[in-house]
This record gives C-alpha cells, structure tokens and sequence, in this order.
C-alpha cells in the first residue's frame, strides 16, 4: 500500500524542512563554531567581524526553519512525535539548551559594550553552536538505527548513545562547520575581503575532508547498526548519496581552486541537501524504522491538507519577504547604524560627527528592483498554488 | 510530608510548572513582540508626517530595544514549542493532528515578523524615508495574526472542537472549527488588547520615571504620551471584551466560573464576592454583593449560576481560591488603569499636557507592572481553571504529561533560563537607555535622529 498523495507532499515537505534548517541554521551554527575556533581576542578580531556581518541579520529567520520542522512533524505525524520526544528527551532537552543559549548569546553581545562581557557572550554562543547540532545529530541517528519505538514509556539512554549516534552527532558538528565556512567564503568574497575568503576557504577545506571521513565511518556503521537504512542507502537512495559525494567533492575543489563563488555555494548546498534527501528516501516507508510506517504515523487527510495550505500560504507571504531580505542584505542595505558610542569618539575628538549619506538619488532604483523581486516572486508563487490546485482538483 | 514532596516530584506538578513558568514568561515577550512594532510605527509616522526629529530619535531607539526583545521572544518561544511536545507528549501525540493547525499558521506570521523585524532594524539607513516606515507594517498585522493563531490554539484546548475521536485517536479534523472555536471570538481580542496595554503602559512607565526625576524635556513627553495613550485607549475597550468573555465562561465552563466567582452551590441570587478566601463553605475577608453575580451572568437576579458541588471532585478546578483571587486582581487594576487613562485624557484634553503631580505620575510609572501582573493573574485564571483538563472534557492533565523522568531537572533549568531571559529584557535596555542619556551632544544626538534629515528647525527641540 502506497501512501496518499498528500500524504507524501508532508513527507517531502517534512525533509525540505530539514535541509532548509541544516543549510540556514547549520551555517549560523557553523559560524558560532569557527568564533569558538578563532582564538584570541586580537587575532579572531577580524574573523569574528565576518561573521557577525554575515549571520546577525538572518539568524532569526533562519532559525524558524526548526520551528517549521518542529510543527509540521506534531500536526501532520502527531504518534511519531509524541514517540521521539519521549524516548530522546534528555538529548532534545540539550539541544534545546544550545538553541537557547545561542540565542541569548547572539542578542546579549550585540549589546554587550565591555570586553569581558563580550567574551562571556562569545563563549556562549560558540558552546551553545557545538552543542545543538550535536545533540540533533544524536536524535537523527537514533531515528536511522530504529532506537525509537512506537510507543516508549519513558526517555531511552541507549538511543543516542549507541556509536552510530554519537558518530552522527559529530557529522552534524562538522556538516554545519563546513556549510557555514563555505558561506563565509561567498560573503567575505562578495564585500571585496580576500584575506578572510582565504582564511575561511582553508577552513572550509579541513571541515570538509573531516565531514566525509565522518560520513564513511557513519556508513559502515550503519551496516550493522542501521541494516534497512543501509540498504536502501545503497540500494534506491545510491544516486542521491553519489549526487552528495560528488557535489562535496566539487565544492572542496572550488574552494581549493578559489574559483566562482555562486557555484560552490550551490555545490555545498547541493551536498548537504543530497544527504538529507537520501536518508529519508533510505527511511521510507518507514517514519521510525521498524516500528512506525508513515501511513501509521500519518494524521487525517484534513490535517496533511491543512499543513499543505499553510505552506502554501508561507510561499505566498514568507518567500517574497525572504526574498526580500536576503536581497536587502546583499546588496549591502541592511547594515548596523552606528552606535553613539562611535559618534561619541567623533565628537569627542572636535570632528564633526560622521555625515548622514543623505543619497536620496539611488533609492530610486532600488525601488525598481524591489518591485521586480516582489512581482518575479509572486508569480513563482503563483505558479506554485496553480500546481497544488490542479493536484487537489485531479 | 515526604509523601507530599513525593508527588510533587512525580506527577504532573514538576510538569505544569514548568510549562506555567515558561508561558509566564514568554506571554510577556509576545506582547511586544505583538503590540511594539504599532507603538514604534506611530512614533516613526508622527516623525516623517510631521518632520519630528524627537519623534524620530524615539523610535529609532525603540525598534533597537524592540529587536531585542524580539530576539529573546523568538529563544523563550522555541523553548516553548519544544516543551510542548517534551512535557506533554499524550497531548500532542493524540491531538496534534487539530491542536498543531493553528501552531503551523502561527509560525508563518512569526517567520513574517522576524523577516521585517530585520529589515526594519536595518534598515533606518539604507532604505527611503516611507518604503522603511512601510517595512515595519508587516511586523503589526503579522503581530495580530500570529497572536489569533496561538490564542486559537489555547482557546481550542478551552473549547474543543472540530475532531472526531475514534478509539481514543484522531480520525477526522475540521481545521476551520478547530481555529475558529467556540473560545476564540472572546479569547483573542482579549489577549490582543492585553498586549496593547502591557506594552504601552510598560514603556510608557520608563518615561514616567524619567520625569518623576525631572527630566521634563520633549523627548520624556513624547515617549511617555505615545505609548501610554495607546494602553489608555485598549484599557476601556478591554473591559467590555473581558465582561463579554466572563459571560461565556459561565456558559461554557461552569467549573471553571464556579471557582472563579467562588460559587459552591448552584442557585439564583448569587453573591458576588470582592476579593475573600473560601474556606468550609463559607468566604472570609471578601465584600460580597448580593445577588449582583447573576445579574452579571444573565442581567437578572434571577439568573441561575452553576456552583462547583454539581460536579464530582475530581473534575473541579482546583484551588479555588487562588483562582478567585487572581480573577479579582485582574478586573482592580485593570479598572485602575482605565481610571490613570482616563485621567490623562482628561489633562490632555484640557490642558494639553501630562499631569505634573506624583500621584499621577507614580502610578503611571507602575502602571506596566500593574498591566503585566493583570495579564499573569488573568492566564492563571484560565489555565488553573482548566484543570484538571488539559483539552477541556477531552483529556485530563495525568494523561497528557510525559513518562520521562527528567522533567524535575529541567524544571530547575527552564526557571533558570527564564530569569536569564528576563535579566537580558531589562539590562539590555538599561545599558542602552544609559548610553543614550550620556549622548549628550546635540549634534549628535540630531544626527542619531536624523537617519533621513529631517528639517533643522527642530534641533533646539531637541536639546530642550
């Protein structure tokens, strides 16, 4: 028995979820892991400024991303997720903790003003960064090894401890380093900065020759451990897994070669999303291996139908303004005004206080492109809707 | 003893707790992160509108405190929505498959909100005067919004409906009659309007203060009338909508109305009771009314109200008198603020000012304090009447709370981590207020206001 069509959209919609929080989350993620990497305060001085450029202004869209996963799995496989949260509680509980204090430590030290402040913040943030992919990590390997029964009655210690779960936690560490040096890369190379490029590509490069080592031991693993995500892996989810490889691969040697930063983001991206794809392509039908189908864990068709609608409805308002922002930030618009702290020192020192750069004149075209962005993307949207219509309709 | 501590630590206590604590908590970040971006917005419009250097200066210092707390918002929300399913997986394991829909609707408005709160932040620089002030506009109605869907989502575990239960398991699910339940049309507004007041009154209290230290310039002014006029408009409308509200409870949840008007024995004639503690069928220190409860349920002496003995006991609220207490706190300094309000209004439609006096102005200063316990009281009212279900007539607490056994630890750590929070909410902005109270220098406090150059005729305002 196949699964209803709608059914499957949730399903697929579900590991969308999950990549789209693996590349946007996991590259701020990543960039806590190389702040903690950095060193000392002189020398991680300019390296940290690259990342609190890239990651400030995004983070907190990107980190809805967890959320959106978080709600599609409780409406639309409401038994699946009453089973992972009790079983995995105490790692879900940790990982909720590193999110938690990645928050709090990002938004504190934009404010923090003296230096020991700043480093307590910095800490935190940079702890908080290793501990939530990891602890995340622990709860996807425990789902792959089939660790999670239907009905648990009580948080299981051995799910996430076995070794492939503990493997699969570091391989989330390093997965969401790689990411996000690799986007450090695009962004210093995009402001014009090759010497951070550089210092973030030989990062890029290490992270991701330890991610594939990782991946292999992970996958002989999982041989023994995870026998029917294995199977499948190399079976009909093979192509998505060499799609990853080889997109990894390209990506290494972009970054070694320093060469069309667009590309190798899409590559990396390519990579990563290729993974997510695969284990759940190796997991089906299976919703937690060996003891929950998808079918099993499914809602009624109205809820499925409903989540359907409220994506539908996110593309409609959430894609345009995402598109917005991203293209905002981009084009360099979006930028911290300065403190007054700054324009204190200018006055202090008998300057005149940093001229306002009144330019009404370029406005005017941005207005344009704006327009553009938000009509090109309503139209995308729109042809996304006729599409579930005429499915709904057929 | 030990027995008692016992079942603290084992039964569903450790659990409600912590989610109390959290949603205590977070219910107050919500609201800015539902009433802030409009109070902001009208700063920002009387500033372009009417070339308003102060104004400007205001609201650019706002949306700063805003995204800050927005940010600690968005942390202690995903704490919650993971509690959710960690401390109550009997609940959404059954019910998510209805009780998730508004959750989904609401992470779209949130997703909305945090999209322009960015670009609203970021943007006093780079983006034209009226396209910045129309990019926080997405912030207030993604607000309302997002507060419907998670109101909706509690109003559902009030009111229940729009699922049919086979063998204990979801098998049919009307997401419109979930969202729009018999407790939404009265839940919501009353919510919506309670966030208006926390954070109108919140800010408006840190300009009070201000001026009780004499600081009497048209920055204190303007910061202190702005927000405060738009807690004083929401406070008379609020009492309506909670009389409204009131009502259905009487008819919808009779337990819970019972516990709440300390009502034991069902009967007309029914005496309200201001304040008093319940104890062996009679209320002590209370100033009781006759026969005024019913006519406030039905408009008539008349009227019967259900007392608490037509149910077993098992199935009554519990604590009746914290319940009762809480309920009278909130309608006092709910009518309290109505009252500030209306004083201000009355000063300003005459004289054009605020109220120099201190019995004005402390009160206004502790008139946020006042509106946040009022809204703390009044979701204790609903949520400890709603016990001992956890979906009203559907699902008792005991069977929604997790087997897991760290939930104890967790309670330790989540209070923790809320103190944290609060700490940053009310630091944060401190250390900034203080940064600016130091930014002395006109010129740059005219060019921390001028992030579009508004006319220079304003600049002597400034310094006043």
């Amino acid at each position: 028995m196949t699964p209803s069509p709608e059914l499957f959209a949730v399903a697929v919609l579900l590991f969308v979820g999950i990549a789209a929080y693996a590349l946007f989350g996991g590259a701020d993620f990543g960039g806590g892991i190389w702040d903690l990497l950095a060193g000392g305060d002189k020398r991680g001085a300019a390296p940290r400024e690259a990342i609190e450029i890239s990651v400030t202004p995004v983070w907190e869209g990107n980190h809805v991303w967890s959320i959106f996963v978080l709600v599609i799995l409780w409406t639309a496989f409401p038994p699946a997720f009453a089973a992972i949260m009790t079983a995995l509680f105490v790692p879900i509980a940790l990982a909720l903790l590193g999110i938690f204090c990645r928050g709090i430590g990002f938004a504190f030290r934009q404010e923090a003003q003296r230096l020991h402040m700043q480093r307590l913040n910095g800490a935190l943030f940079a702890i908080s960064s290793l501990m939530a992919p990891f602890f995340l990590g622990t709860v996807i390997g425990a789902v792959a090894t089939a660790a999670v029964p239907a009905a648990p009655t009580g948080e299981i210690l051995g799910a996430w401890t076995s070794t492939t779960a503990l493997v699969t936690g570091g391989l989330f560490v390093t997965t969401c380093a790689y990411i996000g040096a690799i986007y450090l890369v695009v962004d210093s190379e995009r402001r014009g900065d090759p010497a951070m490029a550089r210092y973030f590509s030989h990062r890029a490069l290490a992270a991701g020759v330890v991610t594939g080592v990782l991946a292999a031991v992970n996958l002989l693993l999982m041989q023994t451990s995870a026998p029917y995500v294995y199977s499948r892996l190399v079976g009909p989810a093979l192509p998505l897994l060499v799609v990853s490889v080889v997109a990894g691969i390209a990506a290494l040697v972009l970054v070694a070669l320093r060469r069309s930063p667009h590309i190798l983001r899409i590559t990396a991206s390519l990579a990563v999303a290729a993974v997510v794809a695969g284990w759940g392509w190796a997991q089906y039908p299976w919703l937690l291996p060996e003891s929950m189908t998808l079918q099993q864990g499914a809602a009624p068709s109205a809820s499925l139908w409903a989540e359907l609608a409220v994506t539908g409805l996110a593309v409609l308002l959430v894609f345009p303004a995402f598109a917005w922002l991203y293209w905002l930030q981009q084009h360099g618009h979006l930028r911290h005004s300065e403190t007054s702290e700054t324009l204190r020192l200018a006055t202090a020192d008998g300057g005149e206080p940093p001229a306002v750069p009144a330019s009404p004149a370029p406005v005017h075209r941005e207005h344009n492109k704006v327009v553009a962005t938000v009509l090109i993307a309503t139209v995308a949207t729109e042809f996304v809707r006729q599409l579930l219509q005429r499915r709904r309709r057929g | 003893m030990t027995s008692y501590a016992l079942v603290l630590a084992d039964g569903d206590i450790p659990a409600r707790s912590q989610m109390g604590a959290s949603l205590g908590f977070h219910i107050i970040f919500a609201c800015f992160g539902v009433a802030f971006p409009a109070v902001v917005l009208i700063a920002h419009w009387l500033g372009l509108r009417r070339g308003d250097a102060v104004a400007l200066v205001l609201a650019r210092r706002w949306s700063k405190v805003m995204a800050v707390i927005f940010a600690v918002g968005a942390v202690s929300g995903t704490v919650l929505s993971y509690e959710l399913g960690l401390l109550w997986p009997g609940l959404m394991g059954r019910f998510g498959a209805a009780f998730g829909i508004p959750f989904s609707i609401e992470g779209i408005f949130f997703f909305v909100e945090a999209i322009f709160t960015a670009i609203y932040l970021y943007g006093w620089r780079g983006l034209s005067p009226w396209v910045h002030w129309w990019s926080g506009m997405p912030m207030v109605v993604a607000g309302l919004f997002g507060a419907l869907s998670v109101v909706a989502a509690n109003s559902w575990m009030n009111q229940p409906s729009g699922f049919v239960l086979t063998d204990g398991r979801i098998t049919s699910v009307d997401p419109w009659a979930v969202i729009f339940n018999r407790a939404t049309p009265y839940e919501v507004p009353h919510m919506i309007l309670a966030a208006y007041m926390v954070t109108g009154f919140l800010v408006a209290g840190v300009y009070a203060v201000g001026m009780l230290r004499g600081r009497w310039d048209r920055y204190h002014r303007l910061g202190f009338l702005i927000p405060f006029s738009v807690g004083a408009i929401a406070a008379p409308i609020q009492v309506v909508v909670g009389d409204i509200a009131a009502r259905m409870v009487a008819q919808h949840q009779p337990a819970k109305f019972a516990a709440m008007e300390l009502v034991d024995r069902t009967g007309t004639h029914v005496t309200e009771w201001l304040g008093g503690i319940y104890w062996n069928g009679q209320v002590y220190f209370g100033v009781g009314i006759p026969s005024l409860d019913s006519i406030l349920v039905g408009f008539s002496p008349n009227t019967r109200v259900i007392g608490w003995e037509d149910f077993p006991p098992e199935l009554r609220a519990p604590l009746p008198n914290l319940i009762h207490l809480s309920f009278t706190g909130m309608v006092a300094i709910g009518t309290l603020l109505v009252v500030l309000g209306a004083w201000q209004g009355w000063v300003w439609w005459f004289h054009r000012r605020v109220p120099r006096t201190r019995w004005f102005l402390v009160p206004a200063a502790l008139a946020g304090i006042g509106a946040v316990l009022a809204m703390e009281l009044g979701w204790i009212v609903t949520e400890v009447g709603r016990q001992p279900w956890t979906v009203y007539g559907v699902l008792l607490t005991r069977d929604a709370v997790t087997p897991a056994s760290g939930v104890p630890i967790t309670l330790a750590v989540t209070i923790v981590i809320y103190l944290v929070l609060t700490a940053v909410c009310i630091v944060v902005p401190w250390e900034m207020g203080r940064r600016w109270r130091g930014a002395g220098d006109p010129r740059l406090v005219e060019d921390q206001a001028t992030p579009y150059g508004p006319p220079a005729e304003h600049e002597e305002e400034v310094r006043s």
